[in-house]
């Protein structure tokens, strides 16, 4: 299933980059694409476990930029 | 999004960097007035200047400080905060060191200084991208955001996400249309500018349809709606720009590539810098100095930033015409293109057939007279082309026959029309004269006499000959495929200048010639296919990059194409194709100049000519420069001859 979220405070390119890096070895990622201008995240997961997979990322993404909000 | 808008995170940001300034500047103006140094005497004069300077350095930096220490404890250690925070606590450790061993004191200013600007710059930058972004993303920005439902005659106002088929919807003057649907009453003007990029309004009136998107001008509409929200116009649309950024570049995956290793080589060349040079001259001071400068130009930001910026610059200013592009990899490819592959029927020609030449031309409205008296039945495209010429009401009372392959008769009485080929003729045991023209000819005859001919065809579209032209000049070679038989194909490639052809090809064998074509490409080179949507998927997902044209209409065209001119009008391929050109030469421009600027700087700083102050700039200015540059990309586009469309 592929979804697409807004992020909130996303201001560094390089950190979108590294937040990509880091969601796209979650197991049940399929793929994932972080958008620095669209500020915004398409993912594609597995679906009955899609839940599970979005909590695991928003557990990344605050490790690895604190700022950025998923907006689920 | 006008004027100077900042969120409450950046003002509070631009306070403080107002009132660091000031702090800054009237301990600086102290400082080299009286010699902050020199207030006290003794061995710990130092801690005086350095006191001061470490509490507006606190003031400006203690944000940057706390990200350093908590991305480490993350495990994110090289990122910018980290690399800014060991330069100026360097810099402060250095001067804290001349302090105590008895040396001038100086070095304070430049370390508070540094991260200073640093913060001036990053907000400018931020500032800078977020603007840009805001701006281009408000062009795209085309979804409604309610509904007025009519229900028991009140109008309540929904989700679009709620409303069914068959609902009706109120949509007022200065109101966009928020679902696909066809209209009941009333009459408008509607601006589609934001599907199509065409500035002229489009007049509805009760029956015509309405694609949602669209903003209502004049007069309030009632719509029946024709189609739930996510299959409507604009939610295709809005699908389609959202995805466009995840189609990355690979100019965009070179800098996230480069970026991961260059900040990591550059800390340890930095390393290197302080420790072997000062082991051997035992010059610690001025190695490590040169050092420190390195880390501060060694964040990517400047590229990291710029280039998807102009990518993005790139599909808003393309969208701002009707062009659609599905991601930055196609502009990227489309710059390459050399090849135009069109399909001939609907896209350089208008798809519908009309009259185009009545002999003899003195008797021409007897001829379309009678001619549609004999057509005036049918469905078939020719017949109703020459009923479409006639205009008027043709007579009736005749019994018409069909004559397969051949043509029609008309019989009244002893009254007796017939309209056909020439085989029709031929059979009738009429005399004729052979037209001469190319298309579709009708020969008419009335009780036993040749009464003329009549000419059928398709009419070219008029932008077609110089867009083929344009593309010429521009390096492309183009290719026209066509099902028609050699002569039309011939004589139409001949008007068009097109510098190949293809006749005589059913809908499969158009895959065919498209890989025969991918085959002789270039490396390097992208072949383009342009269609109108209508059967053509498979081509459009077999060439390098498909355009579908005029696609509002049709859900395969959008999801095969990797373009779409949502206008129906070929000259959106040159301004495509200029719009990917700017774009990739200011992609280029950004590159080149970053990494040669930051190059410069890391030799001049290795060698001891510069400082950190010309090292700041290095970072932060480049970055705000390389941005100013990607937004080049988002202005206009037309030619100067060309019909204004604002």
């Amino acid at each position: 299933m592929k979804k697409v979220f807004k992020l909130q405070d996303l201001d560094c390119a390089v950190c979108a980059a590294k937040m990509e890096d880091s969601i796209a070895k979650i197991e049940g990622v399929n793929s994932v694409s972080v958008s620095f201008m669209a500020q915004r995240m398409s993912i594609d997961a597995d679906e009955e476990r899609f839940e599970e997979v979005m909590d695991e990322v928003v557990k990344r993404c605050r490790r690895v930029e604190p700022d950025c909000r998923i907006i689920r | 999004m006008k004027g100077f808008v900042l969120s409450a995170k950046q003002r509070k940001t631009l306070l403080r960097i107002i009132v660091a300034l000031a702090a800054f500047a009237a301990i600086f103006i102290a400082d080299k007035a009286v010699g902050l140094g020199t207030v006290f005497s003794g061995g710990a004069a130092w801690v005086f200047p350095f006191a001061l300077y470490l509490a507006v350095y606190l003031l400006i930096g203690y944000d940057v400080l706390w990200r350093a220490g908590r991305n480490i404890a993350h495990g994110q250690v090289f990122d910018e905060n980290f690399l800014m925070c060991v330069a100026t606590l360097g810099a402060f450790a250095l001067a804290i060191y001349r302090g105590v061993s008895g040396m001038d004191i100086e070095g304070f200013d430049e370390a508070c200084a540094v991260l200073l600007f640093y913060q001036v710059g990053e907000f400018f930058q931020d500032y800078a991208a977020g603007k840009s972004r805001r701006s281009i993303s408000a062009l795209m920005d085309i979804r409604p955001d309610h509904a007025n439902l009519l229900k028991d005659g009140a109008a309540v106002s929904v989700d679009p996400e709620e409303v069914k088929v068959g609902d009706v919807i109120r949509v007022d003057p200065g109101e966009r249309v928020p679902l696909d649907g066809v209209v009941i009453s009333g009459a408008s003007a509607l601006d589609t500018k934001a599907l199509t990029g065409e500035s002229l309004p489009r007049d509805v009136h009760e029956g015509d349809a309405v694609i949602s998107g669209s903003v209502n001008l004049s007069s309030q509409l009632n719509v029946r709606v024709e189609k739930e929200f996510y299959d409507s116009t604009v939610s295709k649309i809005l699908e389609l720009v959202e995805n466009a950024s995840s189609q990355k570049s690979r100019a965009e995956n070179f800098i996230t590539k480069f970026a991961k290793y260059y900040t990591p080589t550059v800390v340890i060349v930095a390393l290197l810098l302080a420790v072997i040079p000062g082991a051997v001259t035992g010059e610690w001071a001025q190695w490590i100095y040169r050092a420190l400068s390195f880390l501060v130009v060694s964040c990517p930001c400047a590229l990291v930033i710029s280039i998807p910026l102009s990518f993005f610059a790139g599909i808003g200013a393309a969208s701002r015409y009707g062009i659609l592009i599905k991601g930055s990899n196609y502009l990227e490819k489309f710059n390459g293109a050399n090849t135009f592959v069109f399909d001939k029927t609907g896209t350089l020609t208008k798809g519908n057939f009309e009259v185009k030449e009545v002999l003899p031309a003195e008797n021409g409205r007897e001829v379309l007279r009678l001619a549609a008296i004999a057509e005036r039945d049918s469905s078939h495209p020719i017949a109703r082309s020459v009923c479409a010429a006639f205009g008027g009401e043709a007579e009736g009372g005749y019994t018409l026959t069909n004559i397969a392959g051949e043509g029609v008769a008309a019989q009244s009485g002893a009254d007796r029309i017939v309209c056909g080929n020439e085989k029709l003729m031929v059979r009738e045991g009429i005399e004729y004269v052979p037209h001469a023209g190319v298309g579709t000819v009708v020969y008419v005859a009335h009780n036993g006499e040749f009464i003329g001919s009549i000419l059928i065809g398709d009419r070219i579209k008029p932008e077609a000959r110089e867009v083929t032209g344009t593309l010429a000049q521009m390096g492309c070679k183009t290719v026209m495929l066509t099902g028609d038989n050699a002569a039309v194909a011939e004589k139409v490639a001949q008007e068009l200048g097109v510098s190949e052809y293809k006749a005589s090809l059913l809908p499969q064998n158009k895959v065919e010639e498209v890989e025969k074509l991918l085959a002789r490409q270039e490396k390097g080179r992208a072949l383009c296919f342009v269609g109108d949507g209508i059967n053509d998927a498979p081509v459009l997902m077999r060439s390098d990059i498909g355009i579908a044209m005029g696609g509002v209409g049709s859900d395969a065209a959008i999801e095969a194409a990797d373009i779409v001119l949502m206008h129906d009008d070929l000259k959106g391929l040159p301004l495509a194709k200029r719009i990917a050109r700017k774009t990739m030469a200011v992609v280029r421009e950004n590159i080149v100049f970053s990494l040669a600027v930051k190059a410069v700087i890391l030799i001049l700083s290795a060698l001891g000519f510069t400082n950190m102050w010309v090292a700041v700039f290095g970072d932060v200015g480049v970055a705000v420069l390389a941005i100013l540059n990607a937004m080049r990309v988002n202005s206009r586009y037309e030619d100067k001859g060309a019909e204004k469309r604002a």
